[in-house]
This record gives C-alpha cells, structure tokens and sequence, in this order.
C-alpha cells in the first residue's frame, strides 16, 4: 500500500520538483544570444567545458535502466551480469581514438547528427538516410526503457492502480513534464539536471557499499550468499564464476556494447557538445569514474541475494519483476527518507538520459529526413523548430509504448536496438579514418549485418520464450559441435565489414561513381578556435584550402 | 610489455599529432579487459572480493592510467 511508503513518496516528489523547475530555468543557464538555431538548442552552443561535459555524458551513457537492470542481472545470473564493467572499460580508449575526430570534422562542418558527417564524407543522402533511420529506431525502446526504471522504483512505492491509464498516470505526468522542459531548454536541461542526479547517486551509492555490507555480515558473506543461490538453481549457466560455454559471450557482449554505445545518437550528441578536444580527452580519463560505480551498483544484486530479497511480481501471472530488486532493498535496509533519496536518484536518473536520447532523435529527423528530403532550404531557425517538435513526438511515443504494450516488448527492441546501432559501425567509426570503402558496399553491408542479426536474434530461445530470448547465440546453431554462446551484434557487424568490402571490391572493378568526399584530412584535427566551414559554401571553402602534406 | 617510443614528436607537423605512436598504447586497456583467463577466478581474494570482482574492478583504474598518459604525451605542446 502506498501509505506505507508516505515519506518515502513525499521525498521523491520533492525531489523531482527541484529539478523540474531546474529544467525549466536552464534555458536561461549560459544563454546564448539566439535559442532559435540546432546548434543551441541541439547542442547546448558546442560550448560546453570538463565538469559539464562530465556530468552530461556520465549521466548520459549510465541510465536509470542500467542502475535497475545490471543488478536485477546479478542477481538472476550472477557472473555474467557483470560485463557491464569492462563494457564501460574498454569504450572509454575507442571514444579517444575515433569520436574525437568525429568531434573535429563535426565542429569544422557544422555537422550535428553521424549521418551528417556520413552524407558529407561518401555523398551519399541514401546512407545518411539508412544511419539516420537506424538511430532514431534503436534509440526510442531505450528511451521507453527509461521509464521502466521510474516504475520497478513506483511500484516499490505501491503507486500503482487498477487500470492501465490509473497505472501509469504517474509516469504520464513525468514525461510531460520533462518534454516540456527539453522543449524550452535543449540540451541544457538535462546538462543541468544531471549535476543533481549524479550527486544523488553518488551519495546514495557510497552509502549502500559501506552501510550494507556492514549489515549483512560483510562482503565474504555476502558473496557466500550468492554462491549458495547458484549452486542450488537448475541453470548451469549462473555462478559467482564464468564458465566454459558463456566466456566468449561475455567478453564479445562486452566489446559489441561498447561498439554499440558510442556509436548510439545519444552519446554523440553529448560528445559534440563539448567545446574543444582537450575536454574530451580528459574526460575519457575522468568518466571511468562512473564504471567504479556501476561495477558497484551491480553488486547490489548479491546484497539483495544476501538480504533475502524476493522480487515484485512481474506483468504477466506467475513471473517476478527482477527490477524490483534494488528498490525493494533500499526499502528492506534503508530508513525511509533515505529510501525516497535514492528512489529519487534513479526517477532523475532517467530523465537525463531520456532527454539527450529525445533531442538527438530530434536532430537526426531534422538534419536527414526533413532538410534533406522535406524542405532542403530550411532556416536554422526552422530546424531548430522542428527539432523541439520531433522530440515531443519522441517522447509520446515512449511513453505509449510503455502504457499500451508489454514492457518486455521494449526491452526486446532494446536488445535488437544495440545490434542494429552496431551496423553503422563501417560507415561512421570507420568512415572516420578511411574512404576505402564505397558507399554502395557501406549500404549492402548495412542490410546484410541488419538482416543476420535479426535472424539470430529471432533464433535465440531462452527458458521462458522461443524467439528473442536474449543476445547469446549458440555457435552450434552455425553447424559448430560446441555449448559456446557469442553475441549477436558481433557476428552481425562482422558479415557486414566482409559484404562492405567484397561489394566495393566488386563495385570498383564495375567504376560505379564513388561521390566526392566533402571533407579533407586535417578537418579529423580541427581544434576550437580553427575556422569553421559554413555548411553552404564548404565545397568551394575545401577545394581553397591548401593542400595537406 | 615495451611501450612504444614517439618518433621525434618535435619535428613531426602539428596537423600530424593524432598520429602519434603513444595512442597504440590505447590498445592496451581495450585488450586486457576482455581476456577471461586474467580474472576468471576465486583466489586470492582482497577483502572477501572474489579475484573475478576485484581484478576488474582494477582494470578502471589501468583505463584511467593509460588515457591519462596519452592525453598527456599527446597534448599540445605550449599548454600548461
């Protein structure tokens, strides 16, 4: 019942308030002289330093659903759950190498969304059209995924109600207040809102791995616990320990989320944004910071194993909400205004992120669909416009997919979002480094890695369900005689690469036209203060340039 | 593990310095951390952590290591 909960609730409520209102007022935060332009409202003016970079990315790539899922995986099936550190390891050094040059040549050319840069880099408005296509699919189930992580927390609470509409209202009111705010302040908002979000996190997190573990009879205990779990579960697969048959799973997830996130739409956007490269570089230094905290975070999963928690029953009779582990343990351990802190960090938690993926949706329809094939004369002033619109629609659409479908149906979209974001891998990441490839092989390489990695995940069964089980697919599936898993995106961006560079082979030999490159060598190492390239005039502007030796 | 010397940074082109032989050694806290067999088990344990938690808990910090040499060998000369 919620009035168990009242101060847990009025904490919460309190809490969300404080930074609606923060929200709101971040428009006028670091004003610029002109909202009315991508690059303001898009953007936040390119012009942000190390601490906000920090925050915004921090708060960017670490989610709501990631601070409820990873340790509702630990606690489901213990060793592998824990990828998500190195995942958050290994990404860090990529983004060093290969988004700071994607932040150079975005700066000289304007560029807001990857499909720009991809449409300007292999003259191809179809390829741009497919990246930007790509983007916005995958990125809308994460964004619905955001208010999975708000309801484990109200459900925990005991706000629920008898019907669907009675249910969700919460929910519904949340988002129109955050769609609100995005749509006054941009990026801003959430640049804002994530200081506040980090904080409480922080906080709330260094609270839980000192108080708890003091609790529950500290860490050898508590491994204990989970131990024991384990070994009387009928799954082979589960364990303090990997196994022989889900290593290579572990480690290729690891490297395929990592691949996956930085090319997301999302966390680009919080790259560009940042104002010149030392800001990035040093970041990538200081972001590791948040890994220490998710590989923390995850191991609330065993405390809850630890301290008996038994999961919130989930939206179909008979199943548990795994997602409800972490709130039901702040609720068991915590006093409860304490709870409401933490319960408040993850309901924030989720609007950071939910915002940045709404605007960076936003701008890869203005950029590649309206002004290329809507309206190619477009004002920045009407883009601006019709990017704070898209990112409404965005919203609503979440927030429907939530209220009218199962919530397992997003985090299936989810999981087929992370392999097909990979897919643009050749075009963008390494795009960045080679024209090798020819745009017709990037596009047939593109539908062949789309086309796999959907079949295999249609292949993949779990215990409860025959299709989309989960991103482990057998290698005996492929005709090999082994238990081994792999992950899916993986072997999908791995076809991809190979179609990509047979067809260019193929299609170099037949001299189908290549396109002119719209960018030069040295743009990969512009730095603030170089001149910048108006979008109208760039071509004229790279053949002035002089050469590069 | 020889870390790779920088060929004559100082008469190399300014536009040249992403190119400099100190980003290989990114490479290295990409690999490490996805190599099972370096902390896929038990003993020792630190503090009741398993060596499986511990160790890759302890990969951040060879992350946060290596960019922030290469950061720093890499910068622009003349900023403080």
């Amino acid at each position: 019942m919620w009035r168990d909960h009242l101060t847990e609730i009025i904490v919460f409520s309190l809490l969300f308030l404080l930074v609606s209102g923060m929200g709101f007022v971040a428009a006028r935060w670091r004003a610029p002289k002109d909202m009315a332009h991508l690059d303001e409202w898009g953007l936040g003016g390119r012009s942000f330093g190390g601490w906000i970079t920090w925050f915004l990315v921090g708060g960017d790539l670490y989610t709501a659903y990631t601070f409820v899922a990873v340790p509702a995986l630990m606690f489901g099936a213990g060793a592998a759950g824990f990828f998500a550190v190195p995942y958050t390891i290994v990404i860090y050094p990529m983004v060093f190498l290969v988004l700071i040059r994607l932040w150079s040549v975005s700066h000289r050319h304007g560029f807001v969304t990857p499909a720009d840069f991809v449409r300007n880099r292999f003259d191809s408005p179809v390829l741009a059209l497919l990246i930007a296509i790509t983007g916005i699919v995958a990125t809308m189930p994460y964004i619905a995924l955001q208010l999975v992580g708000i309801e484990a927390v109200l459900k925990t609470m005991g706000v629920t109600g008898d019907n669907a509409l009675a249910r969700h209202l919460p929910i519904i009111i949340a988002f129109a207040i955050l769609a609100a705010y995005t749509y006054q302040s941009g990026l801003r908002a959430p640049a804002l809102i994530a200081f506040v979000k980090d904080t409480l996190i922080y906080i709330v997190i260094l609270v839980a791995i000192i108080y708890l573990p003091y609790k529950l009879g500290g860490w050898g205990d508590i491994f204990a616990a989970a131990d024991a779990k384990f070994d009387a579960s009928p799954n082979p697969n589960d364990g303090i320990l990997l196994n022989g048959n889900n290593q290579l799973q572990y480690v290729t997830l690891a490297l395929g989320s990592a691949l996956a996130l930085f090319l997301y739409p999302h966390s680009i956007t919080g790259v560009l944004a940042s104002r010149n490269r030392d800001v990035i570089k040093r970041n990538m230094s200081a972001l590791p910071a948040y890994s220490l905290l998710l590989g923390l975070i995850a191991l609330l999963g065993y405390m809850a194993i630890a301290a008996g928690v038994k999961p919130l029953p989930g939206a179909t009779e008979g199943s548990v909400d795994n997602n409800t582990i972490v709130p039901l343990l702040f609720d068991q351990q915590f006093p409860d205004w304490f709870a409401g802190v933490a319960y408040a960090a993850i309901g924030i938690g989720a609007l950071v992120p939910a915002a940045i993926m709404s605007i960076a949706a936003a701008n890869l329809f203005t950029r590649n669909i309206y002004k290329e094939y809507l309206k190619r004369d477009a004002s920045p002033a009407q883009e601006a416009n019709v990017s704070k619109i898209t990112s409404l629609v965005v919203k609503v659409g979440a927030v429907a997919c939530i209220v009218f479908l199962d919530p397992q149906f997003s985090i299936d979209l989810q999981l087929i979002g992370g392999v097909i974001i990979l897919q643009t891998l050749p075009a963008v990441a390494l795009g960045l480094y080679t024209r090798w490839f020819h745009r017709t092989g990037l596009i047939v390489g593109w539908a062949a890695g789309m086309g796999l990695g959907m079949w295999m995940l249609y292949q993949v069964a779990s215990p409860t369900r025959k299709h989309f089980g989960g991103s482990a697919f057998p290698l005996s599936e492929f005709g090999f005689d082994t238990t081994k898993t792999i992950y899916v995106g993986i072997v999908a961006v791995l076809v991809n690469l190979a179609v990509a560079a047979l067809v260019t082979l193929a299609v170099r030999a037949a001299k189908v036209a290549e396109g002119v490159d719209g960018t030069t060598p040295d743009d990969y190492f512009a730095d603030e203060g170089d001149p910048r390239v108006t979008p109208g005039t760039e071509r004229d502007a790279d053949s002035a340039r002089e050469p590069v030796a | 593990m020889a870390a790779p010397e920088p060929e004559a940074p100082t008469t190399a082109p300014s536009r040249a310095k992403d190119h400099s032989p100190w980003n290989w050694l990114l490479f290295i806290p990409i690999v490490v951390p996805l190599i099972p067999a370096f902390f896929n088990g038990d003993s020792p344990r630190i503090f009741g952590f398993p060596r499986y938690y511990w160790l890759q808990l302890a990969w951040i910090l060879l992350g946060v290591a290596t960019t922030t040499l290469v950061y720093q060998m890499t910068k622009k000369r003349g900023n403080p």
